[in-house]
């Protein structure tokens, strides 16, 4: 079935048999926007912002839950489409208090990218102002229920990606919400802060709460490195803005994480901001430690080795390399060991 | 790991033994988690219900330390009923007839006996592990922190080979590591007898080729101390100058009072260090480190592999990168080295001089990184190990007995101590007890004990007690819970002043001389 071909935007193009409309049109080049679709889940076709106009259909079809059919005829940017985002993107902004002077989201929205693209303001409809109170309780993530459009990312995220099962649509109708088991705050449910309601989270409903006022966006920068936590090695993107790291997040379909992190890894980076940081080297002088200069420190402990290799010979010297630090590290302290010192009594945690 | 992170999501069948996953990986977890949504039996064996477990077809709660003996009944069913892939334990494994031999001297009754899961469950696990191929093993400390760690490992590797599941997508025998670079500090010969590249110590050709590499004679060809006889030559005096670079040995080892008493009788110790620990208050000479995103390097993970790590920001004040501090002192030592960055030190020493990493350069490792062995630089890397044949020729089968703890329950100390690490920390807390909020989560150490044994104390949740070993005691909250099995306590090592290690017993296995932080006895009572 691969010579399969569909008609998108009066164009015959080719199609995997068992593709939806979106992904086919993305094969094709062409970008339908999306709020809830999260790639490699199921689609669950709840925000109704990727309709498309498919020919003989009576209705506008989500693209992400309809699959091509062989000759189907789909216009992504019709102007009957065109109207329906709008509409869609009006009702959405009308549900809650979408103001983006102090949302983290500012710049970084999807919802905010729509209402750009289709020009709306939010002010057709009336506004909702009945809404859940902000969930800021806890260290780490807030949750602002007012941004929230119950596109379902976060429960998809929770559930199927990263398999924690903290959270799930909740209530019905004008009361529908997310929640947690028995509708508790964060801290006091089974979730366990991994954070990826929040990678995903396509508005400024879940927003982390350290970076909150550090920085916008289009402020930092971003800077691929690995977790410096457990065996796992988690591909991250570190924000970084004046020398800051402000927010962490995970690597988009990058090997080994695909897109995830931990509690550790998403909130754990700001130890190396510490002000009991040690920043000069220090030698222990009359059971007190006085503050020195490399070279008295260093020369210190060149002299110290040379004269117990000189009077008790190499292997009087031992020494534990680090298992966080990086390989080059653990390389240089074993050439000093072997090529220096003449002792492999060089080790390290290797076993636990 | 013999194969790939990546596999995990899309196992057909999954067996978990002794390790916590979604507590010390877990993003690990999730892929094991999303192969059980799609449909893979998911087998775990531990002592506790972990949360894990939750999700597996069947929890299998071996007592401690049984773990041999479990193992050993699963490979005697699979012998005596004929299951196990007779081709495969042929043409690419020796050593059957002896495993055989053994494993034929663990039938499921005494397995039952000695690991407490009943010899119905041992067949039914042996047979449902052999209806599938392949089948992917993970493990973690649980395997390997015993006195009979190594014989662990064997076992799991035994029972691999017999099912014919190593060599495959899906399959292998997976230990997750630790800590983000122990696999690499390994690779770069930060172990007592190899050089980078797993190259011995002892093999004179090795020798030859680093005494080149590095201008200088005269390598020892003698393998050196592991961790444990290093600190006892401190008091014995045989180790006069002792260089700890980035471990808090003081809260990390077992025996806590014993290990301050080694470090407080060295004549000489050097320290590098982002913060002042318990350990560097025994140091002679202190030297500030550069952190994780204040230098440019690689980090190699569970699964093999480099990945580059990037600079965010500069150190704090006079600190330095510790691959400089280490040239420093080789410099004033008369050794000038030549690589002045951790890029030069990559590319023209390690890539240079270790066989299994020579394809890999800092140009290629811009994404995603690569696994090692990647021989020469055209080569993709190795995702999956022991494909075609085992990189040692013929995958051997190694028969082992199980042994007990060095230390078990009696009148005096009734319970078993096991330890591990807990969500919110890693640990001594160095980093994580100085991130904002994850304290909030966690402020404080616990001992989980079952409700059955805090009933027969009289000890309610949350209420404080005591849990005393022959080495120490600490006062610690009780967390009764039915993840716990009766007869075991459980406790972390992330907080000073309850931390595991003022109890755990340091008896360590006789060739890898990893410490038994898994299993010591305790007796607890109310404060």
């Amino acid at each position: 079935m691969s010579g399969a071909t569909f008609v998108l935007n009066g164009r015959s193009v080719p199609f995997k048999l068992g593709q939806f409309i979106l992904d086919a049109a993305r094969d094709n080049g062409i970008q339908i926007p999306t709020l809830c679709y999260l790639k490699g889940l199921s689609p669950s076709g709840a925000c109704r912002i990727c309709l498309v106009e498919v020919k003989g259909a009576r209705s506008l079809m989500a693209a992400c839950s309809t699959p091509v059919a062989p000759e189907m005829d789909v216009a992504t940017d019709s102007p009957r489409v065109h109207e329906a985002r709008r509409l869609n993107t009006e009702l959405l902004l009308s549900a809650g208090r979408h103001d983006c002077l102090l949302c983290e989201a500012n710049g970084d929205c999807g919802l905010q990218e729509l209402a750009y693209r289709y020009k709306v303001d939010g002010s057709f409809f009336p506004r909702n102002e009945d809404v859940y109170p902000v969930e800021d309780i806890n260290p780490f993530i807030v949750r602002d229920f007012s941004r929230c459009i119950l596109c379902g990312r976060c429960v998809q995220a929770c559930n199927q990606l990263v398999v924690n099962r903290a959270i799930s649509h909740g209530y019905r109708g004008k009361d529908s919400k997310i929640v947690t088991g028995g509708d508790n705050p964060y801290h006091q449910s089974d979730c366990v802060f991994c954070g990826q309601c929040v990678e995903v989270c396509p508005t400024g409903a879940l927003t982390e709460k350290k970076m909150r006022g550090l920085g916008r966006p289009w402020e930092t920068k971003r800077i691929r490195t690995t977790c410096p936590y457990c065996g796992v090695g988690c591909q991250m993107w570190l924000h970084v803005k004046d020398d800051r790291i402000v927010k962490v997040t995970a690597v988009e379909g990058a090997a080994p994480n695909d897109g995830r992190l931990c509690v550790k890894g998403r909130f754990g980076y700001d130890f190396i901001y510490s002000e009991e940081r040690l920043k000069t080297p220090l030698i222990r002088e009359n059971g007190q430690f006085r503050e020195a200069s490399w070279d008295e420190a260093l020369n210190l402990v060149a002299s110290k080795f040379t004269e117990v290799i000189e009077k008790h010979g190499p292997d009087a010297i031992a020494g534990v390399s680090c298992a966080r630090s990086i390989n080059e590290d653990s390389y240089q302290m074993q050439k000093l060991f072997r090529a220096v010192f003449k002792t492999n009594n060089i080790d390290h945690c290797a076993r636990t | 790991m013999t194969n790939s992170f990546v596999d995990f999501a899309k196992a057909k069948m999954i067996f978990v033994i002794g390790s916590n996953m979604t507590e010390a990986h877990p993003v690990a977890a999730s892929f094991v988690k999303q192969a059980v949504l799609a449909g893979a039996p998911l087998f775990v064996a531990d002592p506790r219900r972990t949360a894990l477990a939750d999700m597996a077809e069947l929890h299998i709660p071996i007592r401690v330390g049984s773990d041999v003996a479990f193992l050993n009944g699963l490979m005697n069913v699979i012998v005596t009923e004929d299951l196990y892939d007779k081709a495969y334990v042929e043409s690419r494994c020796s050593g059957f007839e002896e495993l055989k031999a053994k494993v034929l001297e663990y039938p499921p009754e005494r397995a039952a006996e000695i690991s407490g899961v009943s010899a119905e469950t041992i067949r039914d696990v042996a047979r449902r592990l052999a209806s599938v191929k392949p089948v992917m093993l993970m493990y973690t400390l649980g395997i390997t922190e015993h006195t009979c760690g190594v014989n662990n490992v064997l076992s799991c590797a035994n029972l691999q080979m017999l099912l014919g599941n190593v060599g495959f997508e899906c399959g292998g025998v997976n230990p997750l590591r630790g800590q983000n670079n122990v696999q690499g500090a390994c690779d770069m010969g930060a172990l007592p007898n190899v050089f980078p590249g797993y190259q011995r110590v002892d093999n004179a050709e090795a020798r030859a080729k680093f005494e080149k590499a590095w201008g200088v004679t005269s390598l020892s060809d003698k393998p050196g101390m592991m961790i444990p006889q290093m600190l006892e030559g401190l008091p014995s005096g045989k180790i006069k100058a002792f260089y700890i670079f980035g471990e808090n040995l003081a809260n990390t080892e077992p025996d806590i009072r014993h290990v301050e008493h080694c470090l407080e009788s060295a004549e000489f110790i050097v320290c590098h260090d982002i913060f002042p620990t318990e350990t560097t208050r025994f140091a002679h000479v202190i030297f500030p480190a550069a952190a994780w995103s204040e230098n440019d390097g690689t980090f190699s993970n569970s699964e093999r592999r480099i990945s580059r790590v990037r600079t965010a920001s500069p150190p704090p004040g006079a600190a330095k990168p510790n691959w400089w501090i280490f040239r420093e002192i080789a410099r004033r030592m008369g050794h000038k080295w030549p690589s002045k960055s951790a890029r030069e030190i990559w590319d023209n020493e390690v890539s240079a001089l270790a066989p299994s990493m020579a394809g890999v350069k800092y140009n290629r490792i811009r994404g995603n990184g690569l696994q090692w062995p990647v021989p020469h630089e055209e080569h993709p890397g190795t995702p999956t190990l022991h494909r075609d044949r085992f990189t040692s020729g013929l995958g051997m089968l190694v028969p082992v007995d199980w042994t007990p703890p060095a230390e078990v329950a009696d009148s005096q100390y009734p319970l078993v101590l096991s330890t591990g690490r807990r969500l919110y920390h890693y640990h001594t807390r160095t980093q994580t007890g100085r991130a904002a909020g994850l304290n909030d989560l966690l402020g404080e150490e616990t001992a989980d004990i079952s409700p059955l044994d805090a009933a027969a104390l009289g000890i309610a949740h949350g209420e404080m007690i005591r849990v005393a070993s022959r080495r120490g005691e600490v006062k610690v909250r009780a967390n009764v819970s039915d993840r716990i099995p009766e007869g075991v306590v459980w406790m972390a090592f992330h907080f000073r002043e309850a931390c595991a290690n003022w109890l755990t017993n340091p008896a360590f296995d006789p060739v890898s001389q990893t410490a038994e932080y898994k299993a010591c006895a305790v007796r607890i009572e109310k404060t």
